[in-house]
């Protein structure tokens, strides 16, 4: 036993098993509040049959379309109709093996983790293009095509955003990226007297882009395509495209969270008195009040139903359960760095469904005009404001 | 486990090589080139050479690939149909193609300069520092001939694009 857990391979195996049997569900949770936060901008209550408030929906969602029938269509070439939605999973899920999820937590650590990313999501469009072409039907054609040219005129402008970061940082090693903010203290987004928030701003707009996502999301724009490449696709095959969209979405978030938000590291790294209320106080109060505030929910659940409220409140003393476990020092040092990188994850995808709730999506040549005449100039003027002012620190 | 790692990997790249030959539709055939490209990333990553193989990945199987794909379905190209072989091509084919091999063995057999056996992850140079300072030093000249040719390239792409429209 202990040889096998001293093994080089134990950790990166475990680690890369919980993330492939976790994922899918956390991708289901993750349309689950993408659907809440959307209804609540709308004004709306969004889903709320299954389970109290939902909270069981996206587990009937994959049960249904685990068990849809799986339409080829007729003029299709099965092959690559087939081949299609693997090439995004698989790229997505390969992405991960490199985000830190702490200094411990990572698969492994390779000199060049940025561009693996970079070079995942670039292989990634491959199955969009693919499974539009071989569906022989108009929109996804149509949707295959905008998104080609799409995703290879923002990649530019991401990869010169990600530059920015690389060069503060000196290293393409995504655990030295977050160690070298910890050694300047800040993370790079506020580096340079704050210069740095232009390649963010850059690698914000381009990963917002990247990820077909509102308002850049015309590969499948549906009030023109339909759903664009994935018009022909059906259960299982379309929940492979969809598991891989929202996976990349998390690695994206994942990547700028680790060059401009500081990976795992919590906020003002380097002051030290700040250790108790951050890492303490902090998620024993953001679980406890999400709790409560559970709690508060089920309370006004009780007069329609007595089960879904108990479920709920059941729901919400788990989750002030789960901030107590935070004051048990070793344990607190083991888990707050996996902490800090997925708040910040969640708030940077909570961002990306707050801009998809508030924008209208782009005409094409606008997006165009955006990506090639705007974002790529001011990406470069970025790089090099910061090339002369981070020499100068220097 | 290189070793069997690294047949794995070969053994995918020359079939997917034959692949490319093969297939008769012009998308397969682009698939399977990714297939190369990417079982060609892992050989150079069993090498050592991490960012050559990301980059491999990104400029060929990435950039290249999906422009290449691109065209491919922008000129709705279809299936080759087969022509009718003459005799000579039917008769003479296979030793041929067994002639040019052996001779192609022979000759990398015989001029290839002799070295030490390949150790996988002896290659621990090669980082994008190296390479940039490569670039930028000793081989700055080459280089920047290279995007002014690549520049003149696009040029002429655009000049063409324009007539057309016209």
């Amino acid at each position: 036993m202990e040889t096998v857990i001293q093994h080089p391979l134990f950790a990166p195996l475990v680690i890369t098993a919980v993330i492939i049997a976790v994922f899918p569900l956390l991708a289901g949770y993750i349309v689950l509040v993408e659907r809440k936060v959307l209804a609540d901008i709308q004004v709306r209550l969004g889903p709320m049959r299954v389970g109290p408030h939902g909270i069981l929906q996206p587990i009937a969602d994959a049960v249904k379309l685990l068990q849809k029938e799986d339409i080829i269509p007729t003029e299709a070439d099965r092959a690559l109709f087939w081949l299609a939605p693997v090439i995004p999973a698989v790229t997505a899920l390969t992405a991960f093996a490199v985000l830190p999820f702490s200094g411990h937590v990572v698969v492994t650590d390779v000199n060049v983790g940025l561009l693996l990313i970079a070079a995942m999501s670039a292989v990634g469009i491959l199955g969009i293009i693919i499974g539009g072409w071989s569906s022989n039907s108009h929109y996804p054609l149509l949707g295959a095509l905008r998104s080609s040219a799409q995703l290879v005129s923002y990649e530019v402008a991401l990869s010169l955003g990600l530059i920015a970061g690389v060069m503060s940082a000196g290293s393409l090693s995504m655990l030295k990226i977050v160690e070298a903010q910890r050694e300047r203290g800040v993370w790079f987004v506020f580096d340079n007297y704050g210069l740095m928030i232009i390649p963010f701003m850059v690698f914000l707009i381009a990963a917002i882009a990247e990820t077909n996502r509102l308002p850049f999301d015309l590969p499948e724009a549906e009030s023109e395509l339909v759903a664009g490449f994935m018009t022909e696709y059906s259960g299982f095959r379309w929940a492979l495209f969809f598991l891989a969209e929202y996976a990349s979405i998390f690695v994206i978030a994942g990547a700028g969270v680790t060059l401009f938000w500081g990976g795992w590291l919590r906020p003002f790294p380097s002051w030290g008195w700040l250790d108790i209320p951050l890492n303490y106080v902090f998620p024993v109060a953001l679980f406890g009040v999400s709790g409560l505030l559970t709690l508060r929910l089920a309370q006004r659940l009780k007069k329609y139903s007595s089960a879904r409220a108990a479920f709920l409140a059941l729901v919400g003393v788990g989750v002030a359960l789960v901030g107590l476990v935070f004051l048990i020092p070793p344990v607190n040092a083991a888990i707050i760095g996996v902490f800090w990188f997925l708040t910040k994850v969640g708030a940077f995808i909570y961002f990306m469904i707050w801009i998809r709730g508030t924008f209208p999506r782009f005409r094409y040549d606008q997006l165009m005009n955006i990506g090639w005449k705007v974002l790529i100039p001011v990406a470069m003027g970025g790089l090099l404001l910061n090339a002369i002012v981070g020499m100068a620190l220097a | 486990m290189d070793v069997p790692l690294f047949l794995i990997f070969a053994a995918i790249a020359v079939a997917c090589g034959v692949n490319v030959v093969v297939q008769r539709h012009p998308i397969t055939s682009a698939i399977s080139l990714i297939g190369v490209m990417g079982s060609l990333a892992a050989l150079y990553l069993l090498l050592g050479g991490e960012f050559i193989a990301a980059v491999q990945v990104v400029v060929y199987a990435g950039a290249i690939m999906v422009l290449f794909v691109f065209v491919i379905m922008l000129l709705n190209a279809g299936a080759e149909g087969r022509s009718g072989r003459s005799w000579p091509v039917r008769l003479l084919g296979i030793p041929f193609l067994v002639l040019l091999l052996g001779l192609l063995s022979f000759v990398v057999q015989a001029y290839a300069p002799k070295t030490d056996r390949v150790v996988f992850g002896a290659f621990t140079s090669g980082g994008p520092r190296d390479i940039g300072k490569l670039l930028f030093t000793e081989y700055l000249l080459p280089f920047e001939l290279t995007s002014v040719l690549i520049l003149i390239a696009i040029a002429g792409a655009v000049v063409l694009a324009r007539k057309e429209i016209d």
